[in-house]
């Protein structure tokens, strides 16, 4: 990987050359919550200023804006006798300034799931390529366990990526683009100091970890305690409200559903983002549920993300974000659910 | 008019209400800009609050309001036997609906309360549910026009509809709500069934159920959380019993 440092007020330049000529979304402050802190999430900015580069975390992952909650998969016009199809993949190129590590790492996941399989989605694809990603390091907060599932450094999946040194950035650059985007400013090549200063900050970065989660051999943990009381333990506090899927920056289930005008000359497949602890997830014909217990779908999003996943791509479907675990209103969250599994093996 | 070349049946559809606000059925008329294509999909027969037209003949009754005197007990069974299609329309024909709160006063001293020195006959409130068989229930106080509208295509398609049956939250995440609680403040949107497209916490106000609870909506882990952040028991249970979805201990 090729690195630069950059001056703050270059950087600053390089946004507002961004801002000029494309959409530009990054972290926007919009409000606080009871404890006072401030709330962040990631929306379109019109100038430099509306950026939060030291957010904490964002309410809601960057996600959304490659898997949107809800779009459009293709629509369709009726006439008398016949039927006309349109589907567009296109999009409007867009850039997102200040994502971090792990929600970049969650974007290198959903990659794997939707542009190397069999059916890679064009969808997906389409705002992929068409985003230009900027991202930050930061320090972790008390809940973050990005580090404990390896997405706490980022080797691809970005343009740029901004590791704060106080008076500059250090900068790697992580495509063609980024590199050529380096080029309309005044980017440094960097010098020992540089690297002496990166090096003592990324070890500040790792010290920070307050949330530690031990994933070595979790997938055949998970499979020998299948059948563990724990999971209604933790089923039994489940609302099965779905609310920690909708925040998760690397879930991706979703459901298919029709819309047509009331006039029937217009239709819409309409794609909706879903979550394996809903009722519904797992509901067949004939109203059978495979899963219709809240234990069974809670147990089986764990399964998933620690182990299915783990199956099929040699690595968890977790960035360690806590996203889930802030959003659950009962107090689920993954560093939890895993450490008393392990603690009930040692038992 | 032809759906992939099938002919939408056109169903006469008869509109009734009972002890209610009226709310739902102002609601068919709401949607101006598509309120000439709805039209055109039923035949509306009875429908006191937009025509004067009568007619007993119909396939759809739509039944808004719930049941609170000896009279629409009747009127209620006459309608069903007429309908091959009975909807419970609205949360009050539902489950109750605000006018459940009746149910746990006092009925001699809420009659003196609302009607003074001139009582009136009146029962307990009831869902239509609990008198006649229901086939189709479309909660919402009031219900939401494009979700009717929706409903009334499958009708017409004699396609089964399917509400959502997950809860509020799923829907308030899709629009970036933040979440009440960041707030401080009460939302029973993880109980509460969801296809509103939660507007109530994008609002501010937090969720009030008034579409009932979610299938399978874990209450009692609800309320201990709720308990834990604080909130009293009558502030839940108020607005648990708000629009009468909820089964509330008193
Ligand atoms: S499972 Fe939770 S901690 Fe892991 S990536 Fe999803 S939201 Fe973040
Ligand atoms: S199965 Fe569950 S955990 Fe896995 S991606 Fe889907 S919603 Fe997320
Ligand atoms: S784990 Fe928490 S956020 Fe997820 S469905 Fe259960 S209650 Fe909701
Ligand atoms: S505001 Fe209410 S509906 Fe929305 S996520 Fe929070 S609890 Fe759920
Ligand atoms: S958010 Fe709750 S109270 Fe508001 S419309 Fe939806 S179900 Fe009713």
């Amino acid at each position: 990987m090729l690195f630069r440092t950059l001056a703050k007020a270059e950087f600053r330049k390089l946004v507002e050359l961004l801002l000029a000529a494309n959409e530009v979304v990054g972290p926007k402050r919009v409000g606080t919550n009871v404890r006072g802190e401030p709330l962040h999430q990631f929306l379109p900015v019109s100038a430099f200023d509306e950026l939060a580069l030291d957010y904490a975390n964002t309410e809601f992952p960057p996600k959304t804006y490659f898997l949107p909650y809800r779009e459009d998969l293709c629509s369709y016009r009726f006439g008398d006798d016949d039927w006309t199809q349109d589907i567009r993949y296109q999009v409007h190129p867009r850039v997102i300034v200040g994502m971090h590590a792990c929600d970049i790492n969650g974007l290198v996941k959903l990659d794997k799931v939707f542009t190397r399989d069999t059916f890679p989605s064009p969808y997906y694809l389409s705002r992929r390529k068409n985003t230009l990603i900027i991202g930050i390091d930061h320090l972790p907060g008390p809940k973050c366990f990005c580090r404990s599932v390896g997405a706490d450094l980022v080797e691809r999946g970005f343009d740029l990526f901004l590791s704060d040194l106080d008076t500059r950035y250090f900068v790697a650059i992580g495509s063609d683009r980024g590199f050529g985007l380096l080029q309309r400013v005044d980017a440094k090549a960097i010098t020992d100091e540089d690297r002496a200063d990166y090096l003592a900050l990324r070890h500040r970065i790792a010290d920070a970890f307050e949330t530690h989660v031990d994933v070595q051999n979790l997938p055949s943990l998970l499979d020998i305690e299948f059948e563990s009381k724990l999971w209604k333990k933790w089923g039994d506090k489940c609302l099965s409200c779905g609310a920690c899927a909708m925040v998760c920056p690397t879930c991706y289930c979703y459901g298919v559903h029709e819309r047509v005008s009331i006039d029937f000359r217009c239709g819409a497949k309409v794609k909706q983002l879903h979550s394996c602890n809903l009722l519904d997830f797992a509901m067949v014909a004939g109203n059978h549920n495979f899963r219709p217990t809240r234990e069974s779908r809670l147990k089986y999003r764990y399964y998933h993300q620690h182990r299915g996943f783990v199956e099929a791509y040699d690595e968890p479907n977790c960035v360690g974000c806590n996203r889930c675990g802030h959003a659950c209103l009962v107090g689920i969250n993954p560093p939890d659910v895993i450490a008393d599994l392990q603690a009930e093996e040692r038992r | 008019m032809k759906y992939l070349r099938i002919e939408p049946r056109r169903p006469k559809v008869g509109i009734f209400d009972f002890t209610s606000c009226e709310g739902c059925e102002l609601q068919l008329v709401n949607h101006e800009e598509s309120l000439a294509d709805f039209l055109a999909c039923v035949e509306i027969v009875n429908f006191r609050e937009a025509s004067a037209a009568r007619d007993d003949t119909y396939d759809i009754a739509l039944v808004e309001g719930s049941i609170s005197r000896a009279d629409e007990v009747e009127r209620l069974k006459s309608i069903r036997a007429k309908a091959k299609t009975l909807v419970a329309f609205g949360s009050c024909a539902c489950f109750g609906g605000v006018n459940r709160l009746k149910n746990a006063c006092d009925l001699v001293a809420a009659n003196r309360e609302v009607y003074g020195a001139h009582p009136k006959e009146t029962l307990p409130v009831r869902a239509v549910k609990e008198i006649v068989p229901v086939d189709l229930e479309i909660p919402g106080c009031p219900v939401n026009k494009p979700e009717v509208e929706r409903i009334v295509q499958h009708l017409m398609m004699d396609l089964p509809f399917q509400l959502p049956v997950y809860p509020v939250c799923v829907e308030c995440k899709q629009r970036f709500t933040t979440c009440l609680y960041e707030r401080g403040e009460l939302c029973l949107g993880a109980i509460s069934r969801a296809g509103c497209d939660a507007p109530c916490p994008a609002g501010g106000l937090g969720c009030w159920g008034c579409r009932g609870p979610a299938l399978d909506a874990n209450v009692e882990a609800f309320r201990s959380m709720v308990r834990e952040r604080g909130f009293s028991q009558r502030e839940l249970d108020e607005r648990m019993s708000f629009f009468g979805g909820f089964e509330v201990r008193s």
